[in-house]
């Protein structure tokens, strides 16, 4: 009955949203303010609509209903009631649900907290999503229901969530990781809004920036959590794999990257506007595209879904009508004259311009990369595989040169600025810089070029970012009256920034000081690594809720001193059969000790073990999370709520340009 | 006008795109193929599981039926079992081929499982499984009434592959029989 | 020149350069980091470029694999039906590596024709068979027709 429940709440959903994709937008059309007045309203109920949907599903996995299609083959009556609760996210018709409702949270929250926006916007932009989630809940309902019963004969259990999603990283990775997709919906429905109206102006930036910014904020937190997940859990301590599902989550992070710069050009100075509108389309196409990639099967992939070709035809022809549809708005609203204000080459714009470009390049190089095999395929040229060395010989070039500009951003001036101010402001910050870069490298195992070269671009934009707020607060009166006046923009910024150079300084260091030794060892083996002494004390047997598993107890000390005791296991799920790998990892801010089983290896008790030494391998993750703590921040400025809707928008425009 | 054409890169750019995505869809390369659709089962003479006797191609061909290739240490098999005996229960005539097994295994997961098949004929070396090109188990295969294989399904046979595959390819080939 | 037509300049030029820096450096990229895949029989016929690095894929011959007594040596040969290819490979397997079960070594081809992998990965799960050693098993005349209903 429940399940029942929640499919008619689906298609009373679907109705909702055709409502909502029609009503405003003739209502904007005609000039109808009752129509578009609609749009909260419709926008709320669809959102009800949708939660009891899921909220039944929910209930049909809790309640291990084993006739509901998606419960039988992604859960089990052992799992762990969590676990039975995230499965729901764990296949392609749930997830396509979460998609779903959190489309329509944030449909909602535009819905509630836009009362400044005027209707005729509003009304446009709900519209806009609306029509977003025509397109996902007609996908869920056509080609995908997550209610479909198998009736008669449903199995007495189901067959399990898959082993690598049993897994508390991977209970809220989906989730965030589709705030983050979705929520560019967001800053494209005002781009299209905007294009609607032929009106692109600062104000549309400023309403466009803090969504923007908190739906990057999430899709950082997504993204780092799906890292830190691969390397707990695929139990070989790679962190990221350039694999197209990963890719499918970076590429609209790197576009939105792009985007929250180039949007805070276009509020302040009234600059870059066509670019921003086709960067915001772009940001939310590759998110469509993603998945479209990730569902359709047309890439392989660790991560992949159980492919359907049907599923691939709609959402193609559903990315075709967006993108195509948009693009096609775009190339016949889009303002073709350039705009009249100028800006100095030595001037924050430039900086900002090339950090747009860069980031769009590194775009295009990950997307191409990742059709490449697609698309030599489809010409017959062969299957190729495109592998991280392509990656990282094309990526971290153009981060390297990303940070140098990086550390001028925050110090320049609008509009115009001097060389010679760069030089007295960033003289001291530069040759500090250059000494971090020269003396910590000592600190780590041998001297490597590699972490000479990032600690010298992660101090130069500490120093840099420091250096600015020193200007800031020494201007004010007071060193707490100065701090106090930095708008949460500001901060935001200082902290995002900030995060960029601990990744970076993660990365490198990891990835040059790792140290890894696969060996064979038998109970009672010693192996010493990086002055650390592992020891194979014994082999266990261990049953957990729903596996048994082969334990290995490895104690690990340092000048005989003990430092952690390790056990890593290869279970086997019973239900599945399924064998797994659960590393052990002893963590640290400095170093993670990282120990995984390979497999039994010939006589009694010896097995294959893999040992990591990984120095700061967790700064990378804490940049991450850094950095999405800098795009929340930003959305707490008060200019993006204070402000009243003006009369005239250009107004706006200057009185932003004067306060920029 | 150049500067207005110029805004129409992007679209063209997707366009392109879109073509390569379109194309990568037809080709998906999930789906299997067998060497032997629409040719005869091979010939055999292999002992029957817990049986004193041999079968031969003669005794597993006349009417439609299902052969399903399994063993006790294929997992995905196991989960496909209770399936499968349903659509016993259901009068579906389905054939075991017992893959690369040792007898005692198998008859041991018959007597706990339930026996969905007809026979089951003991593949001990993989000889008929090399024949029938099996990659791994399960596998099921469609065999007509004439011992032509007409489809061969990789994987667990589950409510969906019948419905959708399996069901309406064994009625089809149930009725040209007795239309004959 | 005027102010704006020679900022539009510079911007071109610097984008012109830019991107053709950008090219460059994606050219480069793929010519030493992209790998061909070979089904076993196209490497038995030398097909295959020994030395370069490619990708064989496959299903693990039964039977085939083999295990070195002190370290984490392994060989096992892939197999098309029609040809196989020796493969060894020093570290830990994936966990769903089994002998009859599809496989990709990526790796490069010596000169006694083994093929030395860096990478193995498995097939994911009983549903899904890696695209590649679907297409080269088909390739290998395992079929005369599709299968498509």
């Amino acid at each position: 009955m429940i399940p029942e429940v929640g499919h008619f709440a689906l298609i009373i959903g679907l109705c909702l949203a055709l409502l909502l994709t029609i009503l405003p937008a003739w209502g904007a059309y005609r000039r109808d303010a009752v129509m578009m007045g609609l749009a909260p309203g419709l926008a709320i109920g669809l959102l009800v609509f949708v939660t009891i949907s899921f909220t039944c599903l929910a209930v049909a996995f809790l309640q291990d209903d084993f006739s509901v299609k998606v419960v039988a083959s992604n859960s089990n009556s052992l799992l762990p009631d969590f676990y039975k609760f995230s499965a729901l996210w764990g296949n392609h018709e749930g997830s396509l649900l979460l998609w779903g409702l959190i489309l329509c949270l944030w449909i909602s929250a535009v819905a509630l907290f836009s009362g400044q926006l005027p209707l005729l916007v509003l009304a446009r932009v709900l519209s806009v999503m609306g029509g977003i989630a025509v397109g996902f809940l007609s996908f869920s309902l056509f080609t995908s229901n997550p209610f479909e019963r198998i009736l008669p004969g449903a199995p007495a259990d189901g067959s399990d969530l898959n082993p690598l999603l049993q897994d508390p990283g991977l209970i809220i990775h989906p989730p965030l990781l589709y705030m983050g997709y979705v929520g560019f919906s967001v800053a494209f429905a005002f781009a299209i809004a905007a294009l609607l109206g032929g009106r692109l102006d600062a104000s549309w930036a400023r309403w466009s920036r803090p969504w923007t910014n908190v739906a990057w904020a999430f899709l950082s937190l997504g993204i780092m959590l799906g890292s830190w997940w691969a390397y707990y859990e695929l139990g070989w301590g790679g962190w990221w794999f350039w694999d197209p599902v990963e890719n499918a989550s970076f590429m609209p992070w790197l576009a939105g990257t792009a985007l929250l710069h180039s949007l805070s050009v276009t509020e302040k100075r009234g600059l870059f506007k066509s670019w921003t509108v086709l960067l915001a389309i772009f940001a939310f196409s590759l998110s469509l595209l993603g998945t479209f990639m990730v569902r359709s099967g047309v890439l392989t992939s660790v991560h992949a879904f159980a492919t359907d070709p049907a599923r691939g035809m709609f959402i193609l022809v559903f990315l075709a009508i967006v993108v195509g549809g948009s693009l096609t708005l775009y190339a016949l609203r889009a303002p073709a004259v350039t705009s009249r204000v100028s800006f100095a080459w030595v001037s924050r714009e430039s900086l900002l311009l090339f950090n747009n470009v860069v980031f769009l390049v590194s775009t295009l190089t990950v997307l191409f990369g990742t059709l490449f095999p697609l698309i030599m395929d489809a010409l017959g040229l062969g299957k190729y595989s495109v592998g991280p060395p392509y990656f990282n010989a094309v990526f971290v070039p153009l981060m390297a040169i990303t940070a140098p500009v990086m550390g001028l951003g925050p110090i320049s001036r609008w509009k115009g600025d001097s060389v010679g101010r760069w030089q007295s402001e960033l003289a001291v910050p530069a040759v500090v810089a250059l000494l971090c870069g020269i003396t910590l490298p000592l600190l780590g195992r041998e001297y490597n070029l590699w972490v000479a070269l990032a600690a010298t671009l992660a101090a130069w934009l500490t120093l840099g970012l420091c250096r600015d707020l020193w200007n800031r607060v020494r201007a004010a009166a007071s060193p707490l009256r100065g701090l106090r006046r930095l708008t949460p923009s500001y901060w935001g910024m200082f902290i995002a920034h900030l995060g960029f150079a601990a990744c970076v300084i993660g990365i490198v260091a990891t990835s040059q000081y790792s140290i890894e030794h696969d060996l064979k060892m038998r109970p009672g083996d010693r192996e010493v690594l990086a002055g650390y002494e592992f020891t194979f004390v014994e082999l266990a047997n261990v049953r957990g809720p729903n596996f048994l598993a082969d334990e290995a107890r490895i104690t690990v000390s340092r000048n005989g001193e003990r430092v952690a005791a390790l056990a890593p296991q290869k279970r086997r799920y019973l239900a599945s059969g399924q064998v797994m790998t659960e590393a052990a990892i002893d963590p640290g801010l400095f170093r993670d000790l990282y120990v995984a089983m390979g497999e039994p290896i010939g006589e009694e008790g010896a097995w294959a073990i893999r040992l990591h030494y990984k120095p700061m391998v967790r700064w990378m993750w804490l940049g991450a999370i850094l950095m999405a703590i800098g795009g929340f921040t930003t959305a707490f400025d008060k200019r993006y709520r204070r402000q009243r809707t003006p009369v005239r928008a250009g107004a706006v425009a200057e009185a932003a340009t004067r306060a920029g | 006008m150049p500067a207005r054409l110029k805004l129409f890169l992007p679209l063209i750019l997707f366009a392109v795109l879109a073509l390569f995505l379109f194309r990568g869809l037809e080709l998906d390369p999930r789906e299997l193929p067998s060497a032997l659709i629409d040719r005869p089962l091979p010939e055999f003479a292999l002992p029957a599981l817990g049986e004193a006797r041999q079968l031969t191609r003669a005794d597993v061909t006349g009417e439609v039926a299902l052969f399903n290739v399994w063993a006790t240490w294929c997992v995905s098999c196991r989960v496909e079992h209770p399936y499968l005996q349903q659509l016993a229960d259901l009068g579906v005539r389905i054939y075991g081929v017992n893959y690369k097994d040792e007898d005692d295994a198998a008859r041991r997961w018959l007597d706990e499982l339930g026996d969905p098949y007809l026979a089951n004929i003991a593949d001990h070396e993989g000889s008929l499984g090399l024949d029938l090109g099996v990659y791994g188990a399960p596998e099921t295969y469609l065999v007509d009434a004439g011992g032509i294989v007409r489809y061969r399904h990789v994987g667990v046979v589950d409510e969906r592959v019948w419905q959708e595959v399996l069901e309406p390819l064994y009625r089809q080939f149930s009725e040209e029989v007795r239309s004959r | 020149m005027h102010p704006v037509r020679k900022q539009r300049l510079l911007l071109v030029l610097f984008i012109v350069l830019f991107s053709s820096a950008a090219i460059g450096l994606v050219t480069y990229a793929l010519r030493g980091n992209i790998n061909l895949f070979f089904p076993p029989a196209e490497v038995a016929a030398g097909m295959a470029p020994p030395g370069q690095p490619i990708r064989v894929g496959g299903m693990v011959a039964e039977g085939s694999v083999r295990r070195s007594e002190d370290s984490l040596l392994v060989r096992f040969d892939l197999t098309d039906f029609q040809a196989s290819v020796p493969v060894e490979y020093e570290g830990i397997l994936p966990d769903l590596f089994d002998e009859g079960q599809g496989a990709v070594a990526s790796g490069r081809l010596n000169a006694r024709g083994v093929l030395e992998a860096t990478e193995v990965l498995a097939k994911h799960d009983e549903n899904y068979m890696p695209p590649e050693v679907a297409d080269a098993l088909e390739k290998s005349g395992y079929d005369h027709k599709g299968n498509k209903q």
